[in-house]
């Protein structure tokens, strides 16, 4: 590459100070933008925090008392009364939110607003996607990075990466037109837009992070513990299993949570495959809510600055916690983890 | 090899090649799916008679200019902020983090992105539910990819690179100008796109930010509402009044998006490996 194999010389030289400035001035503008990645994640959380609390106290934000006296004037006796009402039914929302499963923010008379069921459902699509993921992606990092010729790696890598590719909304169609009326004909349900369907679609979709961490994870382990294994008379594979899998478990463990993350993010193909049944689940086969279906089917629903409409903000607050936390211990297993050659 | 090896490395073969068949299972069931629908009149036509018949012209226009907004707000940005960390931090509290906050922000779910984008962008900035919010929020989401790629490709250009430009005299950020960034381009580009084509596919995010189910023109400005094939997808295979009917042009959509993503991804493996190259040569 010639551009880049002679090495240019700027034109102007000259003027020392100005230069320093120019300098200076681009350093700062640069650091600015490297800042910028943590004005945004303050400012997720920020924004999640101060339309999430909102949802919380008595009232629903809709009153008799934040009326400005233009608007009062535009309502009639009867309105104004069926306000005061309204006001007074609505309930508070305190510790319920995370202790009960009654999620029904839209009615006047029982209103509840309850996230425990959703917590649940995201859980359990979440938990029964990875014990689905977990052993065939190690199993697959396992054959790319110990077992498989090179060249046999260099062609697969890139068609398992293709399934990273696949937007989520086309993986929850799958869900609709082909996974869910098999998992119905195999189990003779009425349908397959169940917890099930939910978890088989987010194993595809947590396998590529899976494999390609894992991957990493295991061709990291020296070769010497494998070199002494077999030395000692192990076979390939009581040295893979009992050697190589073990000295790579931080990294893989990292790589399953890391999985686990995302499929707790997953928003539309949840939405499209599981049924959207706002309950407490009580099999895989039940029809579940997730919290990100919740916020993807109810945010379009609300007027802005009602309850609800903060309510979902406060929903996002617990998804965004708990991602967080996958997240951080993920890294944190990952760091500490990392096999150093000794 | 013993019977034991036999078993388990069969095994795991065995799983690789039918994850290997899973998705080109996938690929030819979508795209068999849809082809009977496929012709460059879906491409070029408004749907007609309710969605059930016609194209997609308008939503493959609002991704496509969607995606161009996402470029324009997030590419920039990122790119400074890789140019930042490569060549200028030195290790400390703030440069601890802000990588922090970039390796947590690509963890954050899609929808939060969205939720952020409908607090923010819609209401508090009072951009309404447009195009822009809903770029500037997919520009958001975008952003650590577009770090983290141009990062690595920071890190590949040789540090003689910059040596040599230093030593005839250039300043640190001059060397970086003619040296440095255009050695590291192509990389940068790779990186680009394929965060670019994550975010061509993402519904979440623009669910309450300005997607719109049908219009009836298309948008000319910044402030108006669009359409877009993950969301027209989404409709046509959930929320249309006549969803078995309507299900091959589903299937359509779905085999042009993937083919949208497809052309996306292999663009970049492309210039990543002629880069490669070119950098070893």
């Amino acid at each position: 590459m010639e551009a880049a194999e002679q090495v240019s010389v700027p034109r102007d030289m000259g003027g020392g100070a100005s230069r320093r400035l120019r300098e200076r001035l681009i350093e700062a503008a640069l650091a600015l933008a490297a800042g910028s990645s943590v004005f945004v994640l303050l400012g997720i959380f920020g924004v999640l925090l101060v339309n999430g609390v909102q949802a919380f106290g008595t009232g629903d934000g809709v009153s008799l008392a934040n009326l400005s006296a233009d608007e009062r004037a535009m309502l009639s006796e009867a309105e104004l009364a069926e306000l005061g009402r309204h006001t007074e039914h609505a309930p508070s929302v305190g510790a319920d939110f995370l202790f009960s499963s009654h999620w029904n923010p839209t009615s006047s008379v029982t209103a509840a607003y309850g996230v425990l069921g959703m917590v649940v459902s995201t859980l359990i699509v979440t938990l029964l996607a990875i014990a689905i993921a977990a052993p065939v992606g190690v199993g697959v990092a396992a054959w790319l990075a110990y077992v498989a010729p090179p060249r046999a790696r260099e062609i697969l890598k890139p068609i398992l990466e293709m399934l990273a590719a696949i937007p989520s909304v086309v993986v929850g169609f799958i869900g609709i037109v082909f996974v869910g009326p098999l998992i119905a004909r195999v189990f003779g349900l009425g349908n397959g837009l169940n917890a099930l369907n939910g978890a088989v679609l987010l194993a595809v979709m947590a396998l590529p992070t899976i494999i390609s961490i894992s991957e990493d994870a295991i061709r990291a382990v020296p070769k010497d513990y494998v070199q002494a294994s077999l030395a000692l008379g192990a076979d390939r594979w009581q040295t893979l299993v009992r050697v190589v899998l073990p000295a790579g478990a931080s990294g893989i463990l990292a790589a399953v949570m890391l999985g686990m993350g995302r499929a707790i993010g997953e928003t539309m193909t949840v939405l499209m495959a599981t049924g959207n049944a706002v309950a407490m689940p009580g099999s895989i086969f039940d029809s579940v809510r997730t919290l990100t279906a919740t916020i993807a089917i109810e945010l379009g629903e609300v007027p802005q600055g009602s309850r609800h409409y903060h309510l979902l903000f406060a929903v996002g607050l617990v998804l965004f916690v708990m991602t967080f936390v996958v997240n951080l211990v993920s890294d944190m297993v990952l760091r500490r983890g990392a096999p150093r050659p000794s | 090899m013993t019977l034991r090896e036999r078993i388990g490395f069969t095994t795991l073969a065995a799983a690789t090649g039918a994850l290997v068949l899973l998705v080109f299972a996938l690929l030819t069931y979508i795209v068999s799916g849809g082809a009977s629908v496929l012709s460059w009149e879906f491409l070029s036509q408004s749907p007609r008679a309710g969605m059930t018949e016609g194209g997609i012209f308008p939503a493959l226009l609002g991704t496509f200019l969607l995606t161009i907004l996402t470029a324009v707000s997030s590419v920039p940005v990122g790119i400074a902020a890789a140019i930042y960390l490569v060549e200028y931090a030195r290790e400390g509290t703030f440069i601890r983090l802000v990588r922090l906050s970039i390796r947590n922000l690509s963890g954050v779910p899609s929808v939060v992105y969205g939720l952020f984008g409908v607090g923010l962008f819609v209401h508090a900035l009072d951009l309404g539910i447009s195009i822009l919010a809903s770029g500037l929020t997919l520009g958001l989401l975008t952003l650590p990819t577009t770090i983290t790629a141009s990062e690595e490709a920071l890190k590949a250009v040789p540090r003689s690179y910059r040596d040599g430009a230093l030593a005839l005299g250039a300043t640190r950020w001059e060397a970086i100008q003619t040296n440095v960034l255009p050695a590291a381009a192509p990389g940068i580009l790779t990186g680009v796109i394929l965060g670019l084509s994550r975010a061509a596919g993402e519904t979440a995010p623009i669910l309450f930010t300005g997607v719109a189910f049908s219009l009836p023109k298309l948008p000319t400005g910044l402030g108006d509402q669009f359409m877009a094939l993950p969301y027209h997808l989404y409709i046509l295979s959930t929320q249309h009044h006549d969803i078995v009917r309507v299900r091959p042009i589903a299937f359509a959509t779905a085999t042009v998006l993937i083919g949208l993503v497809a052309v996306l991804n292999l663009t970049a493996t492309y210039l990543r490996a002629r880069a490669r190259s070119r950098m070893h040569a």
